[in-house]
């Protein structure tokens, strides 16, 4: 019998070849011979499921593909199982791309925001419910309304201020729609630009029939929006490296020096924040308190092996104080600051071969420490020792190296590292071999506690913290040097200041530097002033760099208004 | 002043141990200490279980390895003129170890490797990392520390003074390996009489030095280079060997290495076992077995393999998430503690308290295995504790008896699945078992279609799966089978029986020979119309009613075996379900995590001030949230006053304008000392970053995403 070989084998050739009639015959008729007990419903359905089958020999990919988006449906639905974290939110949401939008628009959401308790307190539901039941229909159709009136704008987006009220109530599907729309449109009489107000009649006309067609029938909508998200992936991927293409990024130029606001620094900061009540007090006491019942169970999966990495928005600080104080007490374990501005893998590694091995001597590399650490846990079985590190994301300690030496210490059976992380891309530190050997469980404990002790080292925001850290500093140093040496800093930084309208100025030339201390008596040779001048680098006062021509240029690293002040307190003294 | 403090109270908490943990949480405090102990001896078991595979897998590469090593410098030990003939080219012998990008899995493979070779050819291995060796001088320093470390391992006691030298105060350079090596063999050559004799026969008088270069791949090529280049220079006075780990492919070999140097090698390419095979090895021991209690649940599995494909292709990861899944059962299933080897369940059934006897009364599937007893049956398990016991410790023994038939049936319905074309129902037995697991597999689309397919094989596959379900059930300790083998047996002497009769049909087929001549379409289709109706009323060969009768019986069997186990009582004792915790904690999304706090507080915050819907937030959300919102409107760079000014607009209006004139200075400071530190909490959070492009502004590092 061989009718039902025949027909396998030519069910999975390809080729196109001559098949004499017989051969069709038999091949059909035995078919629907083995399924002669079916009904007729069923043949059909087998008929057409072989046909189905020959179509996905001849295309693989097709059906990979597919298997492919089954995987990812699987992981998708398993991110939606009710975690109690927020796990549940597509990759779309958070990853988005979305147009740049101008500054004015902050005003204009504020005033929005502003406004909302009105709507917030109001008592009827059923209104409320209303709208909501609405918006969703509706958000498809005004992203496709958004992408004609883009198209309308691309080229002026980039070049004109003008604030575009409008386009964000499109882009945002949110309850507030209605009440929105007429603020907008009282809004955009002021600007009269023409092309808004096409805009805005686009927008009439397409919302109402937009809107009773979507409700009328999904499945097109369905259709649309799918179609609606290609087109859109494809125009704001454009529009991305157009908005960065221009290094021109227009804002208002008004600073905050213009405001009447006296500067505050890192104290009255801490004062005033003192005053200021900590909103939601009850509520991150309760999330604080969900995250605590998981102590016991922290000490469990540390012990087994486990590291223990916490995540989510909100200082973690006093969390993992409270665990050390509650759990750690009677073990030895090391804290570690991550977010200390000096903070160094050399540091934490003294800590432990100094403190906790109690090792006198010095090590040539963090390496050689490491190695040394390791063999004496390796060695005494009975040495414990818990890590808890605030911070493992921060500056000082994301490096590549930082991060494999700690990783390699977490991987040490009897360590047992807890940390925290805050920064967006801090996964980003890990690839797979560290992450295999810091073996972490992760964590979320969203707790929304102000990061007091975390941002109060950050001296980047110069504008509240004023320089005076700066300011100080400068001077002790400079109060040691001898008078020449202030002298020649002095002019430095008279020409610094001279030259601060000119955003583009890269320094002063050594040569030309040479010539003023010399006008002024303050060196008598080259050598004496290059020697000055690597007593002021050594203590970071200045810094040099090689032009384009190979001119050394040098240049205060402070910025023009302590530089001013400096110079104030200068002339005071002399 | 440094940062690091240790308040540590010196006195060492040494001996109370990990099961204080597991106890002090459980409120319910159920036989914890049983429970820990249980799941540790548990682990344990599965533990050496699973190294014990990865043992056998190698175990092919390694005896590759091994006679590639001894041939290697098989001519150094007889001294011939053919070595030093040979070595006239400086080839030094390298084996290519190709083992595939599950980079956290290779150093397993390596330990065994070393431990092998420690065994058989050679004490003298050199482990190298790329990470320990950025210049050739810490290459040589860390080979021969470790060369020299491992000699004092071999002859540990009475030669401590020939290495006694600490290796700082050696010169790190070839000659002084050179006469290290010699001085080592010449010293076993001469002084070892009797006594190391014994200990140095497996090797030989000359044992080849092994330098493994774990991750070729992340060494410089300049360190690679020189250290292949000097080291050929040497080889005819020490014989080396050197063993590359690759994680890509072979050819990154002559991408690092130019050709002058590629061609001092004398590579020999060794292939790893698939990570693929590894897993689905390391699965069919686990988990489709009856000997261990603890199962794993259709999602959670799912979860595992999920990480396994999409992240990192380790295995040491996915047993890590078995670890994680056994720890967690325990720990949060008190009834956990009835998760136990047959043989102990009576014992501690019997000793089960009252608190665990409502437990069980409280399991989902209990319950509604209550609703289905007789009312007098049903009080009696409702309110007798002794009665449940008795009752539970059967239907546990039936769980067991499921699970043996089950992993035996699921393997016979894998051999007829697993060679249909395009594999409705996977190729793998894991992917079988996760459709069984999910839900009833004779519901499925894919079921079905699979069983129509079944229904067209040949008769010499067919004849063959029965073959192999005939010894898988055999095998198997179930003890239902003996009919079902029986009946099988009876299937394949039927079958047999067929082939004489088949010889005979052949011939009334041959009646449509006469139509061979060529017909157009029309008649074609005429002729088939007609065929269609005589075969419809036409009775069935013999053939294919027995092949009918086999796939109805196999269907039968996968309906009667292959009930998902959620379906049977008491599953929760022994399957881990909770997919969305081990998620959690393996797979985490802390991105998702803060985008969900910045957008929507409410879900952690549980205030109704808080409760908004759609994608607006209430301006009475924390600092943060707000400034959070208020800068997503901007592009590239944001004006820190138009900011500032946005954000207090926002909470002027937040608070009730109950504020008098005379304080609201006071206020403003306040605010803005508010901003001030909602801006630089999102500085920390990574959204922006001070600029100096323009003065008073900030940079955004997001893009987008409202």
């Amino acid at each position: 019998m061989s009718g039902p070989e025949g027909t396998r084998s030519s069910r999975r050739s390809l080729q196109v070849k001559f098949v004499p009639d017989e051969d069709v015959l038999k091949h059909i008729a035995d078919d629907a011979g083995t399924k002669v007990r079916k009904d007729k419903a069923q043949l059909s359905v087998s008929m057409k499921r072989f046909v189905k089958k020959l179509e996905n020999i001849s295309d693989n990919e097709v059906q990979e593909i597919l298997e492919e988006k089954n995987y990812v449906a699987a992981l998708g639905i398993c991110a939606q199982d009710p975690v109690g974290n927020g796990a549940n939110i597509g990759g779309g949401e958070v990853y988005s791309f979305q147009t740049p939008k101008r500054s004015s628009k902050m005003a204009e959401l504020a005033s929005e925001l502003a406004q909302t308790p009105e709507q917030n307190v109001a008592p009827d539901h059923s209104k409320f419910s209303e709208k909501m039941a609405k918006t969703p229909q509706s958000s498809s159709n005004f992203m496709w309304v958004e992408i004609v009136w883009k198209c309308n704008l691309k080229k002026k987006e980039f070049v004109s201020t003008t604030p575009y009220r409008l386009r964000k109530r499109l882009a945002a599907p949110d309850p507030y729609l209605e009440s929105e729309s007429e603020y907008s449109a009282s809004c955009s009489e002021e600007e009269d630009e023409e092309d808004q107000k096409e805009v805005i009649t686009v927008l009439s006309s397409q919302k109402t029939p937009g809107k009773t067609k979507a409700a009328s029938t999904p499945p097109p909508r369905n259709n649309l929006a799918k179609k609606i998200k290609e087109q859109r992936m494809g125009n704001l991927v454009e529009e991305y490296f157009e908005a960065h293409s221009s290094s021109k990024v227009l804002t208002s130029d008004r600073t905050l020096q213009k405001l009447r606001k006296r500067r505050l620094n890192q104290q009255t900061l801490h004062d005033l924040l003192k005053k200021a009540p900590l909103a939601y007090a009850a509520e991150i006491r309760d999330l604080n308190q969900q995250h605590e019942s998981l102590f016991s169970k922290w000490m469990l999966q540390l012990h087994l092996g486990f590291n223990i990495v916490l995540y989510g928005l909100g200082s973690k600080r006093d969390l993992l104080e409270k665990f050390r104080t509650s759990l750690l007490q009677d073990s030895v374990h090391l804290v570690v600051n991550g977010y200390f501005p000096s903070i160094t893998v050399r540091s934490i590694l003294n800590s432990i071969t100094e403190e906790v091995l109690d090792h006198i001597g010095t090590f040539r590399s963090p390496l050689d420490q490491l190695e040394f650490i390791i063999k004496r846990f390796k060695e005494d079985s009975s040495l414990e020792l818990y890590v808890l590190i605030h911070n493992l994301d921060s500056q000082m300690l994301r490096g590549e190296r930082s991060q494999q030496i700690l990783a390699q210490l977490s991987s040490l059976p009897s360590i047992y590292l807890i940390a925290s992380i805050d920064h967006i891309n801090a996964p980003l530190m890990w690839d797979q071999a560290k992450l295999s050997l810091y073996n972490w469980l992760w964590y979320e404990t969203t707790t929304f506690s102000p990061y007091v002790e975390e941002t109060s080292y950050e001296n980047s925001l110069l504008v509240q913290q004023s320089g005076s850290l700066a300011l100080s500093s400068l001077m002790h140093v400079l109060h040691s040097l001898t008078l020449n040496a202030r002298g020649i800093f002095r002019l430095l930084a008279q020409h610094q200041l001279e030259k601060k309208d000119n955003p583009s100025y890269p320094g002063l030339s050594f040569q030309d530097f040479y010539q003023q201390c010399r006008e002024a008596f303050l060196v008598n040779s080259d050598l004496t002033l290059r020697a000055q001048l690597t007593e002021f680098r050594d203590h970071k006062l200045i810094r040099t760099k090689r032009g384009a021509d190979g001119v050394e240029y040098l240049l205060i690293p402070v910025d023009d208004s302590t530089l001013t002040d400096f110079l104030e307190k200068e002339d005071e003294d002399v | 002043g440094c940062f690091v403090f240790k308040p540590s109270t010196k006195k060492r908490r040494s001996s109370e141990k990990t099961a204080h943990d597991f106890r002090s949480r459980s409120d319910d405090s159920e036989d914890t200490e049983l429970r820990f102990v249980t799941c540790q001896s548990l682990w344990n078991q599965i533990k050496s279980e699973t190294e014990q595979i990865q043992e056998d897998l190698n175990k092919q590469l390694l005896d590759n390895l091994l006679s590639f090593l001894s041939r290697s410098h098989s001519e150094f030990q007889e001294k011939t003129t053919e070595w030093t003939c040979r070595m006239k080219f400086r080839e030094i012998p390298t084996a290519a170890l190709v083992l595939g990008v599950n980079v956290t899995d290779h150093d397993l493979t390596f330990r065994g490797l070393s431990d092998v070779l420690q065994d058989n050819i050679t004490p003298y291995i050199a482990l190298l990392e790329a990470k320990d060796c950025p210049g050739i001088k810490n290459l040589m320093q860390k080979l021969m520390g470790q060369l020299m470390n491992c000699d004092i391992d071999v002859d540990s006691l009475e030669d401590e003074d020939c290495v006694q030298v600490s290796q700082n105060r050696i010169r790190c350079s070839m000659s002084s390996l050179i006469s290290w090596y010699e001085s080592v063999t010449k010293k076993t050559d001469s002084e070892t009489p009797s006594k190391k004799r014994n200990s140095f026969s497996r090797h030989w008088q000359f044992p080849p030095v092994v330098v493994i270069f774990k991750d070729m791949e992340s060494f410089t090529t300049k360190v690679l280079q020189d250290f292949i280049v000097i080291s050929s220079q040497h080889i005819h006075e020490i014989p080396l060997v050197l063993i590359f780990g690759i994680a890509t492919s072979p050819m990154i070999i002559h991408r690092l290495l130019p050709h002058s140097v590629s061609s001092l090698l004398c590579i020999e390419l060794f292939q790893s076992l698939s990570c693929k095979e590894h897993l689905s090895t390391i699965i069919d021991k686990l988990l489709l077995t009856s000997r261990f209690p603890f199962k794993l649940g259709e999602k959670v599995l799912q979860v595992l393999i999920n990480i396994f494909l999409y992240h990192d292709f380790s295995v040491q990861n996915f047993i890590k998430g078995f670890q994680l899944c056994i720890v967690e059962h325990f720990y949060s299933q008190p009834l956990s503690v009835l998760c136990c080897q047959l043989v102990d369940v009576k014992k501690r059934v019997y000793s089960l308290s009252h608190d665990q006897c409502e437990n069980i009364r409280r399991l989902p599937s209990f319950r509604r295995y209550v609703e289905k007893q007789e009312s007098g049956k049903q009080i009696e398990l409702l309110t007798n504790d002794s009665f449940l016991k008795e009752e539970t410790e059967k239907l546990l023994e039936d769980l067991h008896v499921y699970h043996e038939n089950y992993v035996s049936i699921l393997r016979c319905l894998h051999v007829f699945t697993s060679s249909l074309p395009k594999y409705p129902l996977g190729k793998q037995v894991v992917e079988l078992h996760c459709a069984c697991l999910e839900n009833r597999v004779w519901e499925t689309e894919e079921y079905e279609s699979s069983l129509q397919l079944a229904r067209m094989l040949n008769k010499t596959d067919l004849v063959t799966m029965l073959q192999q379900c005939v010894e898988i059930l055999m095998s198997s300790s179930g003890k239902e089978f003996d009919k079902t083998v029986e009946k099988l047996k009876e299937f394949l002497t039927q079958f047999q029986n067929l082939e004489e009769a088949s010889q005979e049909r052949d011939v009334s087929v041959s009646s449509q020979k006469e139509l061979q001549k060529k017909t157009d379409l029309y008649h074609l289709q005429k002729t088939l119309l007609e065929l269609k109706e005589s075969r419809r009323s036409k009775k069935m060969t013999k053939f294919e009613m027995l092949r009918f009768e086999v796939v109805d019986y196999i269907d039968s069997l996968v309906r009667k075996y292959l009930v998902p186990a959620d379906d049977r009582t008491l599953h929760e004792i022994v399957y881990f379900n909770a997919a969305a915790v081990l998620r959690g904690h393996l797979n985490a999304a802390p991105r998702t995590a803060l985008h969900t706090a910045l957008n929507n507080p409410h879900w952690y915050l549980k205030n109704q001030a808080l409760k908004c819907d759609g994608g607006g937030i209430s301006n009475k959300a924390p600092d943060i949230c707000i400034v959070y919102k208020l800068h997503l409107e901007c592009g590239r760079l944001i004006n820190l006053v138009d900011w500032l000014e946005a954000f207090s607009t926002v909470v002027m209006a937040a608070e009730e304008p109950n504020a008098d004139a005379a304080s609201s200075d006071q206020v403003d400071d306040i605010i803005h000392a508010r901003f001030i530190r909602a801006v630089s909490e999102l500085e920390l959070l990574g959204f922006i970053k001070p600029s100096k492009q323009k003065t008073d502004h900030v940079a955004r590092l997001t893009w987008g995403g409202c």
